[in-house]
């Protein structure tokens, strides 16, 4: 989850040279690569925050579902960004002994 | 994940003609829409199972497939509705460096 927003060292480290592949081809994968991953964390917030903020599914979303919603995702994120930045610190501190 | 390094680096792509390369643009491209659409289906299935049958019958009853509907189309509203926070959430974050 430390990659939520992005990654782009690591992207570009894991494709083949770019001597090997054609400029245009390797910045469309790119570009889906990109896509894909921020696509697969929008199914995993849509999986916690449905079963966090939805009851019983009716005719339509209501606005304080929808308000769990936004807030939940906003939430989720701050929580990760949180954890991450304390884990560093707690590595840090223990210089990186647990 | 979907791109198989092996897809571009097996073969020289320098060699690859133009229209090639378009057919692997989209091929690409179609997987990756399958592959998402694959993800919804399962996440649906599993949500709205629990959701809408709560003591499995004989057989699906009229309730339970209405249930199963409308929770579809909840759950797609819910994705993107996500989808909407998160990308002005990245906007935020991007703004803010």
């Amino acid at each position: 989850m430390t990659d939520i927003f992005s990654s782009d060292q690591s992207i570009s480290s894991s494709l083949p040279d770019s001597k090997e592949v054609d400029a245009e081809l390797q910045q469309f994968l790119l570009i889906e690569r990109e896509r894909a991953k921020i696509q697969a964390q929008i199914h995993e917030f849509s999986d916690i925050c449905w079963d966090k903020c939805m009851d019983k599914p009716g005719n339509k979303l209501d606005s304080r579902t929808e308000t769990c919603l936004a807030n939940c995702v906003d939430r989720f994120i701050d929580v990760s960004l949180l954890i991450a930045n304390r884990f560093s610190q707690m590595v840090q501190k223990n210089s990186g002994n647990f | 994940m979907m791109f198989n390094d092996s897809l571009i680096s097996n073969s020289d792509t320098r060699s690859l003609s133009s229209s090639q390369k378009e057919e692997l643009i989209e091929n690409v491209k179609q997987q990756i829409a399958i592959a998402n659409a694959q993800e919804l289906i399962t996440k649906m299935s599993e949500k709205c199972f629990k959701k809408c049958i709560l003591k499995p019958g004989a057989s699906l009853d009229n309730s339970e497939q209405k249930c199963v509907a409308m929770c579809m189309d909840r759950y797609l509203e819910t994705w993107n509705l996500v989808s909407k926070s998160y990308q002005i959430r990245i906007q935020h974050e991007k703004d803010r460096n």
